[in-house]
């Protein structure tokens, strides 16, 4: 296997469209995002030998619509206390989040070709004082949740409109620091808090349900004084549609259940409980990479179908 | 940082034995600092689990409602919080009981504050053996060798109120992570009213060339008390006072080690890994000499905090006695 090098990085910056763009522009702008990111992430992990593929792919469309249509954060405002923050709890995705900051320009797409290598500040895990965009060192697990209430705390106190979300994995839900901050999220009645559940059902070696079951876990987070919403975490309209609409109850922060297969889509690797850090090897990667390209033609043709289908004015089937 | 030693104008002008000099509690400073600058800087907030009334915030959160975070009895969300709200611009100074401040919480100290580089102040109340009576899962003499491991932070145990205030003043000022130490156990006034905090500077409270003690937080008076009786004997003797754990004045204890017989060091908790520990590290790189290490070893039995600091060696003439066999 030759190692990471310069030619493995094809991504192209593809920044933000302007905001008034259409619901239909905004979700093929994602859809392309989050594709160009999954085939730059499986070079990454391939050539690199090591990274947390299955749980990058079910994060990458949720990573997409943030940065590529939802969050007040550009590579402009990256240091503006005034932009929304978004904080990977589940720092393990490095690899997905530091290829979604290069496709959306918040660092050069060529610095890619260092991840993991010696000395890279692209690190295993994110360091927010090396990495532009980063906004918290995550990576050991349950972290995230906290500081984001500490954040939305803050916004409060400045009586600020900007908004804080925080994608957990649902595995990481187990650590009893997550359940803190969310009984400080509902007593402080932050609504203009996100968490995101990157719900794939499974962690390192098995399923969730077989580990520590945590359904009914939109009853819980009920329980906890959520507004609790369920999307489909591979569907970028219903991402975008419910990630543009929180604070869904006023005075609630909002969960946010994404239904999420790890590996998606590649088929070997969807919803398999392997590869959680497995490396895909050559025969593999190119499989990934065909798969990739098909989906992207199956989207087209399901693209034109839907715009052939009437809209509302907000761009939404009528 | 590390920065020349000064000779004593920072101590407070006293007449007779430190022992008999009135005692204050420097939760009094810190409450009343607190409130102070949180008066004149708004991004200051105080965040508690549940502490209000044992961090004696009763006062604070009368005048700065909004600003008094309670997150409930809940540590890992504690300093997760007090990180979130630091990436927000505020200072937060997290106010608990050291024990469980520093270890059900180690983690975020790790990772969201000194490693995320936030500018939170972490301050342990009530450290060491302080809870004396309320046992080992109480006290917290492991706090200052847990920390001292850590990449960026910087770790204060003052030895009084004044020193705490100009502590606190300091830490408000800086932007990084502090970790202070408050102490309910009252102690006498030791240093000038003026004195001005300064990071990583030792402060050499008395002058000697036979032999040096080297001490902070709550024991630096007995330190002193110790130096009075050995001076009455003879024997000239050299007090440092070392506010900064981390990083350490390595000038003044080098100077020690090379200028004096002896050193012994004496704080308020384990002696693995605490101050005595930082010197002897200094010492044996740089100038080997005797190092005599006060402090605890095992987990205390019940007590009070003088009772245990006493049966550790460290009354003024368990610390005399230290100092007395390094220079025979």
């Amino acid at each position: 296997m030759t190692a990471l090098a310069a030619e493995h990085v094809t991504l192209p910056v593809l920044g933000r469209l302007a905001p008034h763009a259409s619901r239909v522009d905004q979700v093929a702008h994602i859809a392309e995002a989050a594709r160009q990111i999954r085939l730059q992430d499986l070079k990454l992990v391939h050539y690199a030998g090591a990274g947390h593929i299955g749980g990058d792919f079910s994060a990458i469309d949720v990573l997409a619509t943030l940065y590529g249509a939802v969050l007040n954060v550009t590579p402009e405002n990256v240091d503006d206390p005034e932009r929304d923050r978004f904080i990977l709890s589940k720092g393990h995705v490095a690899g997905a989040l530091y290829t979604t900051l290069a496709a959306f320009g918040f660092l050069p797409v060529e610095e890619l070709a260092t991840f993991l290598k010696p000395l890279s500040r692209l690190n295993g895990h994110p360091n927010r004082n090396k990495v532009p965009g980063v906004e918290a060192n995550t990576g050991p697990l349950g972290h995230g949740l906290p500081i984001a209430v500490g954040h939305a705390l803050s916004a409060r106190l400045d009586v600020s409109p900007r908004r804080t979300f925080v994608l957990t994995g649902d595995g990481e839900l187990q650590e009893g620091s997550n359940w803190e901050a969310m009984m400080a999220a509902s007593q402080y009645g932050l609504d203009s808090l996100t968490v995101i559940v990157d719900r794939n059902r499974l962690q390192q070696g098995a399923t969730t349900r077989e580990t520590n079951d945590l359904d009914p876990l939109d009853a819980k987070a009920a329980a906890f004084g959520f507004a609790v919403v369920e999307v489909d975490g591979h569907d970028h309209g219903a991402l975008l549609d419910v990630l543009s609409a929180v604070p869904h109850e006023p005075g609630k922060p909002t969960f946010v259940i994404a239904h999420t297969h790890k590996g998606h889509p590649i088929s070997y690797m969807s919803n398999n409980v392997a590869w959680h850090h497995k490396v895909p090897d050559e025969a593999q990667l190119q499989q990934a990479l065909t798969e990739l390209d098909r989906a992207q033609a199956q989207q087209k043709q399901d693209e034109v179908e839907q715009a052939s289908t009437p809209t509302n004015a907000e761009g939404r089937p009528a | 940082m590390t920065t020349t030693s000064t000779t004593t104008p920072a101590a407070a002008p006293i007449t007779g034995p430190i022992s008999e000099q009135p005692r204050f509690d420097c939760r009094n400073a810190y409450v009343e600092t607190l409130a102070d600058l949180a008066e004149h800087d708004h991004r200051i907030v105080g965040v508690v689990n549940d502490s209000v009334g044992s961090s004696k915030l009763d006062a604070f959160k009368k005048a700065f409602p909004d600003r008094l975070i309670n997150v409930g009895i809940a540590e890992q969300d504690m300093v997760g919080v007090a990180a979130g709200l630091a990436n927000g611009g505020r200072i937060p100074f997290v106010s608990a009981a050291s024990c469980f401040l520093t270890a059900r919480a180690l983690e975020q100290i790790k990772a969201d504050v000194s490693y995320s580089n936030r500018n939170v102040k972490l301050c342990g109340m009530s450290p060491g053996v302080a809870y004396g009576e309320l046992g080992p899962t109480h006290q917290s003499i492991e706090d200052i060798a847990w920390l001292r491991a850590i990449d960026n932070m910087i770790i204060v145990v003052p030895a009084d109120p004044v020193e705490t205030a100009a502590a606190m003043r300091w830490a408000a000022e800086v932007d990084g992570p502090v970790f202070v130490r408050v102490s309910r156990m009252s102690v006498p006034q030791v240093y000038a009213d003026d004195y001005e905090f300064v990071p990583g500077r030792a402060i050499t409270v008395r002058d000697g060339d036979d032999v040096t003690i080297i001490s902070n937080g709550t024991i630096l008076w007995r330190a002193i008390a110790a130096a009075e009786q050995l001076e009455a004997e003879g024997i000239s003797t050299r007090v440092i006072s070392m506010p900064t754990v981390k990083p350490l004045d390595t000038e003044a204890v080098i100077k020690a080690a090379r200028e004096t017989k002896g050193i012994v060091t004496a704080e308020e908790s384990t002696r693995a890994g605490g101050l005595g520990g930082a010197v002897a590290e200094t010492v044996v790189a740089e100038h080997p000499t005797r190092v005599t290490i006060l402090g605890f070893d095992e987990f205390q039995p019940t007590g009070s905090a003088g009772f245990l600091i006493d049966r550790a060696g460290m009354s003024p003439e368990g610390i005399a006695d230290a100092a007395r066999r390094l220079v025979r």
